[in-house]
């Protein structure tokens, strides 16, 4: 089991507003491997669109992304990629 | 019987029930269960999921089909919700924990989440709750057994009443079930106004005492040329109405007259008449009421019902389609004319107290020229495809216009540096909305290479009324004084500097101004579709030598009442017994 964590800042110009949270779940929903995003200590399940949206994230903000799992490697390169880019 | 009073925005008489469109009150039912019964109640949440799941995934797909696939994608996140994990726990545990039935356990549950989302900085989110709403109470109703019935649905046309729609709202109704709008709020410019007359729809809006009075299934007459809405006629009144909507009808297919109908008067003065669009889907309705041109292409759609923006690629799609299917005519695209608060949904663009006055159109576009010239490219190089002009909204003075064709360059140097196919010869036209441009038509004319007159915004602005407040719509009157000098001065002006001069506001689809504007010399009228039949009937019906010394005389007139009776005199004298049918109906 590998764990993965890291602060990322979130460049997506929408943040994690309804469309990229959409994306973001469905990207992590390909893995197996357990996927959560933390802000201000407060920790979510990164296949839950709800819980993501609750956490309000806007672009420029900072999040902790971790993955957690045997595919955890390529589950957390794909989002972090995601996170920061600049454009959807 | 009731009558009630409203804003007349969309011609047509619609006969029909009412459907009502709105929030309805959801009451969750409280009960406890045994532990025998907490299976079932896993087992139907469960089938509620699955049976949403695949109502929205066939709603996405309609949208799709009709409003292509940015506006269907919104659905992706409504499924995810659906199987949204942490949330189903919730639902679960509580069902089994605390011994509730799953409607109650389901509502707390989600409602729990809205709330949070409610809660946060964040305009944009606290709007989206919406959608999160909207999939909560689809599930709600398979888990009450209440079906409601979808518009799509009903074997019979109805009557769509509503406090207001929006653009979503108004996106997902099928326009086939419609027989006509009416809303609380709004006037003659609102959004609902400008979709039922592109449609063809009959609407009353502003409805002075509300519709909250009418009930579902409730039988209604919409007059949507006096504005006026019946409720539960007589016998009497409704046989009137059925008579006058048959009329209608009738006459409105006598206008099918073939293309070659020319907008000439007896004298064989020849202007254009052409149609105003915000949809590629209007096209058809613009040749089938015989306009060839587009006058005014709106392109707010492009932006709106979405959150991110419109790639140039998606953009030039859209653009060079209408460019296309417009061509050998011409269609004259406006940048876009929405507020900054559209585009951005970070907290520092805050409220604005008068959005018409504030930060939009232009005044938006140049200062964002990262996202305006993605739109200026997408024009470009659609334009190269077909007969496409440019024209810029809510211009002020010369110094935008002047800013905003600096930015069209830029765009066309890094086009020619990319080697892409481009129109570098575009033709630039300035909007005349805002009364200093009115003022100083003059210098603009000499930058532009035509013009055209937005008279909903310029009459709003010169006689400072919101047209969709109730109190004070009276005051908007297109023959005030104030207006018609203005637009006096701006047709003679751009005449001086030898460019043309089209309008694209109501005024011009109103046979009775439309005289007027002849007779000032307006070269193109450009209207919503429906309207065109009637403009040309009267230009053909009358000598522009008359209509010049109409408008002459009217100018001199001291009051909006004066200038009208005047003009219905006039027309009565020119047009005899087709006055009734051009100009009344």
């Amino acid at each position: 089991m590998e764990e993965i964590k890291e602060k990322i800042t979130v460049n997506n110009p929408h943040g994690l507003h309804v469309r990229p949270a959409a994306v973001f779940v469905q990207i992590a929903n390909k893995f197996d491997s357990r996927v959560f995003l933390e802000k201000n200590g407060e920790r979510v399940d990164g296949k839950s669109i709800i819980t993501i949206l609750s956490l309000g994230v806007h672009k420029g903000m900072e999040v902790t992304l971790i993955a957690e799992g045997n595919d955890a490697a390529q589950a957390f390169a794909e989002l972090k990629q995601y996170l920061e880019k600049k454009d959807d | 019987m009731i009558k009630l009073k409203g804003i007349a925005v969309s011609l047509g008489i619609g006969i029909g029930k009412a459907y009502r469109i709105g929030q309805e009150e959801v009451t969750v039912p409280k009960r406890k269960i045994g532990h025998e019964e907490i299976s079932r109640e896993i087992y139907r949440l469960e089938e509620a999921l699955i049976e949403t799941r695949r109502e929205i995934t066939s709603l996405q797909k309609k949208i799709f089909q009709e409003l292509g696939f940015d506006h269907s994608k919104i659905f992706e996140a409504h499924v995810l919700v659906l199987e949204d994990r942490v949330l189903i726990e919730d639902i679960i545990q509580q069902i089994k924990n605390k011994k509730v039935n799953v409607e109650f356990a389901f509502w707390t549950s989600i409602k729990k989440y809205m709330d949070t989302l409610l809660k946060l900085e964040d305009d944009y989110l606290r709007e989206r709750v919406n959608d999160i709403d909207d999939v909560a109470r689809r599930v709600l109703r398979k888990l009450l057994k209440k079906e409601i019935v979808s518009l799509k649905d009903l074997k019979e046309k109805v009557i769509v009443v509503a406090h207001d729609l929006s653009p979503s709202q108004t996106a997902s109704l099928p326009k086939g079930n419609i027989l006509a709008f009416v809303t609380d709020v709004g006037g003659r410019t609102s959004h609902t106004a400008i979709i039922a007359r592109s449609l063809g729809i009959p609407a009353v809006v502003g409805v002075e005492i509300g519709t909250k009075n009418i009930k579902p299934g409730e039988k209604l007459i919409v007059d949507g040329s006096k504005g006026v809405v019946v409720v539960h006629p007589t016998e009497r009144i409704l046989k009137e109405y059925q008579k006058k909507s048959q009329q209608l009808v009738k006459a409105r297919k006598a206008f099918h007259i073939p293309k070659v109908y020319k907008a000439q008067t007896k004298d064989k003065k020849e202007v254009d008449v052409s149609g105003n669009i915000e949809l590629p889907e209007e096209l058809p309705l613009v040749r089938e009421y015989g306009a060839e041109g587009i006058g005014l292409y709106r392109t707010e759609f492009v932006f709106l019902g979405r959150r991110d923006l419109p790639s140039e690629e998606e953009q030039y799609q859209a653009y060079v389609n209408v460019a296309r299917r417009v061509k050998p005519h011409s269609v004259i695209i406006r940048t876009m004319d929405i507020g900054g608060d559209k585009f951005l949904s970070q907290p520092q663009v805050p409220k604005e107290m008068s959005p018409f006055l504030g930060w939009r159109a232009i005044r938006f576009c140049l200062a964002q020229p990262e996202i305006f010239k993605v739109q200026l490219r997408a024009i470009l190089r659609a334009a190269a495809e077909g007969e496409m002009k440019i024209m810029f909204p809510m211009i002020s003075g010369i110094e935008e216009l002047r800013q905003a064709k600096a930015l069209l360059e830029e765009c066309k140097e890094e086009l020619r540096r990319e080697k892409k196919n481009f129109k570098a010869d575009i033709s630039v036209g300035t909007m005349i909305e805002v009364p200093s441009a009115a003022m100083c038509a003059d210098e603009l004319a000499k930058e532009s290479d035509f013009f055209s007159i937005g008279t909903n915004d310029l009459i709003q602005y010169s006689l400072a009324v919101d047209r969709g407040n109730e109190k004070v719509a009276y005051l908007y009157e297109p023959g005030h004084p104030g207006v018609i000098r203005l637009l006096k001065h701006v047709i003679e002006t751009a005449h001086k500097n030898k460019i043309w001069i089209g309008m694209c506001g109501e005024m011009a689809g109103e046979p009775l101004f439309a005289y007027l504007l002849l007779g000032m010399g307006l070269d193109e009228f450009s209207m919503s579709p429906p309207r065109v039949p009637k403009v040309k009937d009267m230009i053909r019906n009358v000598f522009f030598q008359d209509a010049q010394r109409a408008a002459e005389k009217a100018v001199t007139l001291s009051t909006a009442k004066e200038v009208e009776k005047f003009l219905q005199e006039e027309l009565k004298r020119m047009l005899r017994n087709e006055y009734e049918r051009i100009v009344l109906t």
